[in-house]
């Protein structure tokens, strides 16, 4: 008797935890959407004549500009991220396994880093064209070279270093892809290119387009790369319309008009995801046969592989490595190493706090997947697209209020001054990067998610494991390779933010970004150097270990 | 596995709380600066060792921090405010986050034109503008004023950065203030029809350029100009340039300050005086002079070298208040005529 | 003997959609029962009800005589010692075969329980496969995985949710078979959902036929086929033909082949039209009998031929045939009745 109360107690717990779950999930997207949304009440706010003004001068120039941004990267990362994957993945060529890590690598270097080394380089006044004009005894005006600082730069930095994204999800989609199907299309009489573009692409479509749309938000939000290069993109606008019109309404507005788009933007793509079904049905997996490459065709393979890495990393960091030899000594001290520090385990906690809401939130769907659960996350993740200063601005006001409103309280009631309880300390920057980031631990939990059959819960519980047990000992294993991506991207991706760490840090904290950035934007690039070096070092760990932890995965065959 | 989550989170805790230094109530003073580290930390290390008075500081972007000084209200733990332009100080004084400085010392040191009449905010350097030219390709004979680099005789000719800068912003603002906004746009659509090319890239860049031939006059703040020259691979570059001021036979060339402002908020008032002070002081300013080649706020600092060399100039005497007031303005107006 | 299950009035409700209407029955220990029916009659809903995974809105589940379920409660399937095996077999593919095989032995001692997977190994024929992974073996030898890893903790009860409907034709009533042996060595009592009878006749010892959430009869294998309580098992359990007739005594009918006899159902006066079920094998081929038919369809079955052939009246049968007894398409054969079980039903008013 007494255990048949006992269970009942369970059951009734169980139910309550799945009530609280759902409510307390929809709590804490309303809180992951509190920046979004204090941007939005901005709205509301009349915004004088600047509206009217923008229209007829440079509002066309934003949006031009930003679509074209858009679509060359777009397709820069598309052809580079697939090209890549697609190589490693079914072909064999002298440097595959080194390239499988390596091609990860410019993941790890900022934008707006690779934009500053990229003209201290190829400027006019740079090396290269200093050199040429000395080789050939050329001078202004006798010879055309592309020009970095453009629209077409812009779109090649981006695309260099955020290819990766689509790299990391297309390759993972190959790897699962079943050889079945690919050799059902070869006996059907297609070649091997025509085999790729119907059935492989298509296939690996969802994780492309995760990737894709990855890369595309960050580059929406791109401040720093855009506005040295004097290209004026949406985002440089809102910056304009804000700080040189003084107009917080209509810079809101702005940035409200952006994170419709790409709003749009993610219903687009869910919805014609939706009509076709994506799943493999086959339950054999064999290990990809790795085709051969030999001959002329060994070389196209390795320059596919080649082009990216050199210019997206290699390049970079050598010139980067250079400049901090030239700085060394200045640079390196005590100081350095409290900066490092910071970042680090600024980039931790985050990457933990990511994964941990991620998990909440995937695990609070898969449990409940209502209508709200699903806006919920959706909503959560839409601060990936904003850029940082604005995100930034957004948890500053309502945090600031809230502090204020408590030390208001406490004052009136208690004749006790709180302060500011949150502002100015690292709560309130971690909060900032969570809302920044949770967007990539959540796809990625989603995805690993996404794995595991409900039947596998079922079955684990049917052998008399509680639910908790299921969890460590099924879905854990099974998704540790998401995990462990999930963490690891947000960690790099927190390692090179700027805006927020730099508006809303506490007293007397820097980071290596913060470090490397008030270096160069004082045109200071090789004292820049050491900094920017550091977060290409410290983000290449994670990547070798991702990157691991995937070949890891196939090896198990954790598809 | 998240018990071990749990385990990791107060880490992550404990480790937050060692890397937060504790503000701790003993004599300090606290700084949002828009002046890079690099470019202050020297200073206001050697004022604590001179006073025993910490300070705490946080850099960024004058906007956000102007923003975030703003948002915190009366509990901002700010005690002073620094931007690197009078325009950024104006906004902040509209926006009410900053406190009147009554210090006859302050008064003393710094000039009438370089302060807010009511103590607002105090200059603490003056950042000029002037033209620089290619000393091989133009002869400075020809150069006379910011009016007259609208002259289409300069056509394809001109560097200058983006109108997203704020250094720009108050040049057309102080035009503004001075010869209208009419004017001033008819100037400014003459001005842009004469760039080498569309604006990019910082100061440094224009003087580069223009070492390297893509254009034979650029505008630029000066001490970019003396950074280059005190950095070995830059100083060739530097050299071909040659500084030109402008409008001297007029209001005289346009300058600018760094300068900063008592918030509001401030709790350590006193301590945040004693570091205007000290910034303004003799030695302070000959820092400012010799490091960073910005002018001293003041006539009988000594200076750098290289300042000497560029000699003396008339500056414009507008009262600085004027390039916030016209800052909108004058983005609009470039806006209007195609100034990138 | 103890009843080992007894399922008493269940229903089960999705919201407002009832899927699983007032079913009751019983198994023995040892027994294999079935849930048979088509796609969305709720077996599935029902055996995960007795899983645990659903709770009932009413009714109440016994095992042993104790209650695991009543309305509202359930006791958590991890407690009911209840195996199940499930349609895409749910495998762990991070755990090698012995792994899986051992997920829910935890309780054991390392010896023990290697002995156990041995066994169980060696039981499914599989030993040489214990350590390799799931997605390497072929899809039977997955099935007796999953199998194995249901029965490795030795439960009371085994569930096995369409569990060879992802395997080839041929393999479903071999490993039906085997599966039963595998049971009856274990002598573990189980509760098989299919929609296919012959999985269901190779190894059921009772049977419950599903409709729209009503277990409409419950019966072993036999009875099923010569008894069917009503025209849905009928049609719905082996194949024949309903040929229209109409009462004319408490013994007799008569139809387009005759007067037959049998046992007329309820509420059927003289004149009361009926129909009659006649399966192939209540139709005799032979080329003396004076009623002939003519064939439309035919089919070559190694062993026989089943024939389909139409009367002049143009009612339809099913006959079984020699396999030496080739006749063309539209040759009129000779037919004869031998009805051992007579069963019709009171005509359906349209």
């Amino acid at each position: 008797m007494s255990e048949v109360v006992l269970n009942h107690r369970s059951m009734t717990k169980e139910r309550w935890l799945t009530k609280s779950w759902r409510f307390s999930l929809v709590l804490v997207a309303i809180l992951m959407a509190l920046p979004v949304i204090t941007v939005f009440s901005f709205v509301f706010q009349p915004a004088g004549d600047v509206w009217q003004h923008l229209a007829s001068t440079v509002l066309k120039d934003y949006v031009i500009n930003s679509l074209l941004l858009m679509f060359g990267v777009g397709t820069g990362v598309l052809v580079m991220g697939v090209s890549t994957a697609w190589v490693c993945t079914t072909c064999e060529f002298p440097g595959r396994r080194l390239f499988e890590w390596a091609l990860l690598l410019p993941l790890a270097m900022p934008a707006y880093i690779i934009a500053y080394t990229y003209t201290g380089m190829l400027d006019f006044a740079g090396p290269v064209q200093t050199g040429l004009r000395e080789l050939f005894g050329w001078g202004y005006g006798d010879y055309w070279f592309p020009e970095v600082r453009s629209l077409t730069g812009a779109m090649l930095m981006l695309s260099l270093v955020l290819y990766p994204y689509v790299y990391l999800l297309a390759r993972a989609a190959f790897l699962e892809q079943s050889v079945c199907v690919l050799e059902v299309s070869r006996t059907l009489g297609a070649s091997p290119a025509r085999t790729f573009f119907r059935v492989a692409l298509p296939l690996a479509r969802p994780a492309v387009i995760t990737g894709l749309s990855l890369a595309l938000m960050e580059t929406l939000a791109d401040y720093g790369t855009v506005q040295y290069f004097g290209v004026s993109t949406f985002t440089t606008g809102i910056f304009r319309t804000w700080f040189g019109l003084g107009d917080a309404s209509a810079a809101a507005q702005l940035s409200a008009v952006l994170m419709s788009f790409v709003f749009m933007l993610i219903l687009l793509e869910r919805w014609s995801r939706s009509q076709a079904q994506y799943h493999n049905a086959s339950q054999k997996l064999r290990s990809l046969p790795r085709h051969d490459l030999r001959g002329w065709r060994m070389w196209v393979g390795l320059l596919v592989c080649l082009l990216p890495l050199s210019f997206g990393f290699v390049v970079p960091a050598l010139q980067l490595l250079a400049w901090s030899v030239q700085t060394a000594t200045d640079t390196l001290n005590d100081a350095f190493l409290t900066l490092t520090l910071n970042s680090l385990l600024l980039a931790a906690s985050a990457a933990l706090i990511a994964l941990l809401l991620g998990l909440f939130m995937a695990y609070g769907k898969r449990l409940n997947p209502s209508w709200m659960a699903t806006g919920a996350i959706r909503v959560a993740s839409m601060g990936y697209a904003v850029p940082g200063t604005v995100i930034a601005v957004g948890v500053m006001i309502p945090f600031a209020a809230f502090d204020n409103a408590v030390d208001g309280w406490f004052r009136d009631n208690l004749d006790f001054s709180t302060g500011l309880l949150l502002s100015g300390t690292l709560v309130i920057l971690l909060f900032a990067y969570t809302v920044r980031f949770l967007a990539v631990s959540l796809q990625t939990v989603e995805a690993g998610l996404g794995k595991i059959k409900p039947s596998m819960d079922d079955a684990a519980r049917s052998l008399g494991y509680r639910p908790r047990t299921v969890l460590r000992k099924i879905h854990m294993p099974i998704m540790r390779g998401s995990l462990l991506t999930a963490i690891l991207l947000v960690f790099v991706d927190v390692l090179k933010e700027l805006p927020a760490t730099l508006i809303l840090r506490p007293f007397n904290f820097n980071t290596l970004a913060v470090r490397a950035y008030e270096l160069a934007s004082d045109e200071r690039l090789a004292d820049a150097a050491t900094a920017s070096l550091a977060i290409v070092l410290a983000g290449i760990i994670p990547v070798i270990m991702l990157s691991r932890s995937i070949a890891k995965a196939r090896h198990a065959n954790l598809t | 596995m998240f018990g071990s989550f749990k385990k990791g989170f107060m880490l992550a805790g404990l480790a937050m709380s060692m890397v937060v230094p504790p503000l701790m109530a003993a004599e300090e003073v606290n700084l949002y600066s828009a002046r890079k580290e690099e470019l202050i930390k020297p200073l206001l290390d050697k004022f604590t060792t001179e006073t025993g008075i910490k300070v705490n500081l946080v850099t960024g972007k004058a906007d956000a921090l102007l923003q975030r000084l703003k948002s915190e209200g009366q509990n901002s733990p700010a005690d002073l405010l620094l931007t690197t332009d009078a325009g950024r100080l104006y906004r902040a004084q509209e926006a009410g986050v900053l406190a009147p400085v009554q210090s006859a010392r302050l008064d003393e040191l710094v000039p009438a034109q370089y302060r807010n009449p009511e103590g607002y905010w105090f200059g603490m350097s003056v950042r000029a503008r002037p033209i620089v030219y290619v000393k091989s390709a133009v002869d400075p004979q020809t150069l006379s004023s910011y009016e007259d680099l609208a002259d289409s005789q300069w056509k394809g000719h001109i560097c200058i950065r983006s109108s997203d800068n704020i250094y720009n912003q108050s040049l057309v603002a102080s035009m503004i203030a001075t010869n209208g906004l009419k004017a001033t746009e008819a100037w400014a659509a003459d001005f842009v029809k004469n760039f080498a090319r569309p604006p990019k890239g910082g100061d440094r860049d224009q003087i580069k350029a223009a070492a390297a031939g893509e254009c034979d006059i650029a505008v630029i703040n000066t001490y970019y100009l003396g950074m280059m020259l005190q950095d070995d691979e830059q100083r060739p570059q530097a050299e071909k340039v040659a500084v030109f001021w402008p409008n001297q036979d007029g209001r005289g060339t346009h300058v600018n300050i760094s300068g900063i402002g008592l918030t509001a908020a401030a709790a350590n008032r006193d301590n945040a005086v004693k570091l205007m002070e000290f910034l303004a002081s003799d030695e302070a300013q000959a820092w400012y002079a010799n490091v960073n080649h910005e002018y001293p706020i003041r006539d009988g600092i000594e200076v750098s070298d290289i300042l000497k060399a560029w000699g003396t100039f008339k500056a414009d005497d507008l009262n600085l208040q004027a390039l916030g007031k016209h800052n909108a303005e004058a983005v609009m107006l470039m806006d209007r005529v195609g100034w990138k | 003997m103890q009843t080992l299950l007894e399922v008493h009035n269940a229903v089960v409700a999705y919201g407002s959609q009832t899927v699983v209407k007032d079913i009751s029955f019983s198994l023995q220990p040892g027994e294999i029962g079935c849930l048979l029916g088509p796609s969305g009659c709720g077996k599935t809903t029902l055996l995960r009800a007795i899983a645990g995974f659903e709770l009932l809105k009413f009714g109440e589940i016994h095992m042993r005589g104790q209650t695991i379920s009543h309305a509202g409660w359930a006791l958590p399937p991890e407690q009911r010692r209840v195996g199940m095996v499930f349609q895409d077999f749910a495998l762990f593919p991070h755990l090698r075969v012995s792994e899986n095989i051992a997920f829910g032995l935890p309780h054991l001692s390392e010896r023990e329980r290697s002995a156990r997977v041995a066994s169980l190994l060696s039981l499914i024929g599989l030993s040489e496969h214990a350590s390799k992974y799931p997605h390497q073996l072929s899809g039977g030898q997955q099935q007796r995985i999953a199998v194995a890893r249901a029965i490795a903790p030795r439960p009371e009860l085994l569930l096995l949710d369409e569990p060879f409907s992802s395997l080839d034709v041929e393999l479903r009533e071999q490993m039906a078979r085997e599966v039963r042996g595998i049971l009856q060595q274990e002598e573990i009592t189980g509760i098989l959902v299919t929609h296919d009878q012959h999985e269901a006749f190779a190894m059921a010892d009772s049977i419950g036929v599903l409709n729209e959430g009503r277990l409409v009869q419950w019966d072993n294998a036999y009875n099923l086929y010569h008894q069917p309580q009503n025209r849905f098992v009928a049609d719905f359990v082996g194949q024949g033909e309903i040929l229209p007739g109409r009462v004319i005594n408490a013994h007799q009918v008569e139809t387009d082949l005759g007067i037959i006899e049998g046992r007329v159902p309820k509420g059927c006066d003289c004149g009361c039209p009926v129909d009659v079920l006649v399966r192939p094998d209540d139709v005799q081929h032979d080329d003396e009998s004076p009623l002939k038919a003519r064939v439309i369809e035919k089919a070559f079955r190694g062993a026989d031929f089943l024939y389909r052939v139409e009367l002049d009246t143009g009612a339809q049968l099913l006959c079984f045939a020699p396999s030496h007894h080739n006749h063309a398409l539209g040759e009129p054969i000779g037919i004869r009745l031998e009805i051992d079980h007579l069963v019709m039903f009171k005509q359906e008013q349209p």
